[in-house]
């Protein structure tokens, strides 16, 4: 399926060089908007709109439930400053078409991504539900439960994960976990999303 | 350099006190395996026979080995048998009355040095601990399913815990060839307090219909590179089971994350447990899963 990309800065799910973007035609069925706000269409089969931390209805206005269209949000999930992975979450609305999010979704599978869909929640999947257990094992280690390198050992031997949660978070930045849970809190309010005190202190050290 | 020669472990007649009598005796300790009936006891020595039978199959030891290893290993519904013990593995079922009324016998059946290790995975070592008249002596040593398999081993002193008792237990767990971590006595202590929040935060995405479980699960497994996601995950543990993890740990840290979700509830009252019922955030045939 030929699609276009509209594009400003340099998008986290598809940085300079990404072989998404050499794909891109000229014009196509689907429209990619990454960084420049997206202009409806009701002629194409998808409108797809890279997100951050906000929530698509952010771009597209919301409806009390009503809302949905052809204009589908996408993020390509990225640990902090890690390289992105091969996963993107796409974000639907209520009332959005079956035929965009289908659109969407081969898309991003003809890239070679998988492919998850949710719904227009704060996080999506993978922050909704991983920032807080980061936020967990920094206050363990302020705590004192064990050290960083045992808990991420637990984890790492204990339930076969590739890395630890504190050696990841620490990886893809602290500040930038910090946002995310700002961002997160926010809208939750759940004290597990509260940013953890070692996010906090890189965040007010971080160079402007 | 392990001074222990005999190790004990009680509830070896369960999945993991079986485990953990595979761990002692293949590293080469004399191997006590102690419950209250004798049919779990000759269940658990058979499976321990087969287990090592696949292991000389599989070029990990000899027969003579093998033999010698199984020879090393008994099996008794007598506690007073443990007398020689000196180190006594606790791995009976997961309740701090049941806990602690084996601590108080253990105090009458075993030597005053033995080390008593509790393998609980949610309760509080210092309160086991109190079942005995010498608390000094007792230990956190929580090893992972299966035991076995599984290398770590989570090392929680109690309040009372001697540093003697810690460095005794520490050496054994090494010179089984496993790996210790120490974490402080506090509920879950790493692996737990880490996961059963997370898997709850899990189940209420599903509740609150952020994606299908199928989509939570792909998301975690591509996203984050872990092998399974947290809802195969409980359905493998059983649903009923992290009703219970919620409430050993809900009620002790008053940590929201760690409430048994309403889902998690109904499912379990419905009888959705998981994989041993067939059906619980996927649906299963025989081993086989299909979506959910």
């Amino acid at each position: 399926m030929r699609y276009a990309i509209l594009k400003a800065g340099e998008s986290r799910s598809f940085p300079d060089g990404d072989p998404f973007l050499a794909g891109a035609a000229g014009e196509g069925d689907v429209v990619v908007y990454c960084g420049v706000p997206y202009e409806a269409d009701p002629g194409k089969t998808a409108i797809l709109v890279e997100l951050g931390d906000e929530s698509l209805g952010t771009h597209t206005g919301e409806a009390m439930g009503g809302e949905g269209s052809n204009v589908v949000g996408f993020a390509r999930y990225r640990n902090g400053r890690d390289a992105p992975s091969n996963l993107v979450e796409l974000v639907r609305q209520d009332a959005t078409s079956e035929a965009a999010l289908a659109a969407a979704r081969a898309v991003f599978e003809a890239a070679g991504l998988a492919v998850v869909v949710c719904t227009d929640q704060a996080g999506r999947i993978i922050d909704r539900l991983v920032r807080p257990k980061y936020n967990a094992a920094l206050r363990f280690l302020d705590e004192g439960l064990a050290t960083q390198k045992d808990m991420d050992l637990t984890c790492r031997l204990g339930l076969g994960y590739p890395d630890g949660p504190i050696e990841r978070v620490v990886r893809g930045g602290l500040d930038l976990h910090h946002d995310v849970t700002r961002a997160l809190f926010e809208t939750y309010g759940g004290p597990g999303y509260a940013p953890a005190r070692r996010a906090v202190v890189a965040a007010r050290r971080r160079t402007p | 350099m392990s001074s222990i020669r005999t190790v004990a472990v009680c509830g070896a007649g369960g999945t993991m006190g079986a485990g953990i009598a595979i761990v002692a005796a293949r590293a080469g300790f004399r191997t006590i395996s102690y419950d209250v009936a004798e049919a779990p006891l000759a269940r658990a020595a058979k499976q321990t026979a087969g287990f090592f039978g696949k292991s000389v199959e599989r070029g990990k030891m000899t027969a003579e080995m093998r033999d010698r290893v199984l020879g090393s290993m008994s099996h008794t519904t007598d506690l007073a048998a443990l007398g020689e013990a000196d180190l006594v593995i606790e791995a009976v079922f997961e309740d701090l009355s049941v806990k602690r009324g084996l601590m108080e016998r253990l105090d009458a059946a075993c030597r005053e040095d033995a080390i008593f290790a509790s393998n609980t995975s949610t309760l509080s070592i210092t309160e086991i601990a109190s079942g005995s008249k010498r608390p000094e002596r007792v230990v956190g040593m929580h090893f992972c399913l299966p035991a076995q398999l599984m290398k770590l081993i989570e090392m929680s002193p109690g309040l009372l815990t001697s540093d003697e008792t810690l460095r005794a237990a520490w050496a054994w767990t090494e010179a089984c060839g496993q790996v210790p971590v120490r974490t402080q006595d506090k509920p879950g202590f790493i692996l737990n307090a880490l996961l059963v929040p997370f898997n709850n935060d899990a189940i209420r995405a599903v509740e609150a219909g952020v994606a299908s479980p199928a989509d939570i699960d792909a998301a975690i497994k591509a996203g984050l590179g872990y092998k399974m996601g947290p809802l195969e995950l409980i359905d493998l543990i059983g649903l009923d089971t992290q009703v219970r993890l919620c409430e050993a740990f809900y009620p002790v840290t008053l940590d929201p994350r760690a409430a048994a979700p309403p889902l998690l509830r109904r499912m379990t009252a419905a009888g959705l447990l998981g994989r041993k019922s067939g059906r619980g955030f996927f649906t299963y045939d025989g081993n086989a899963m299909f979506g959910g």
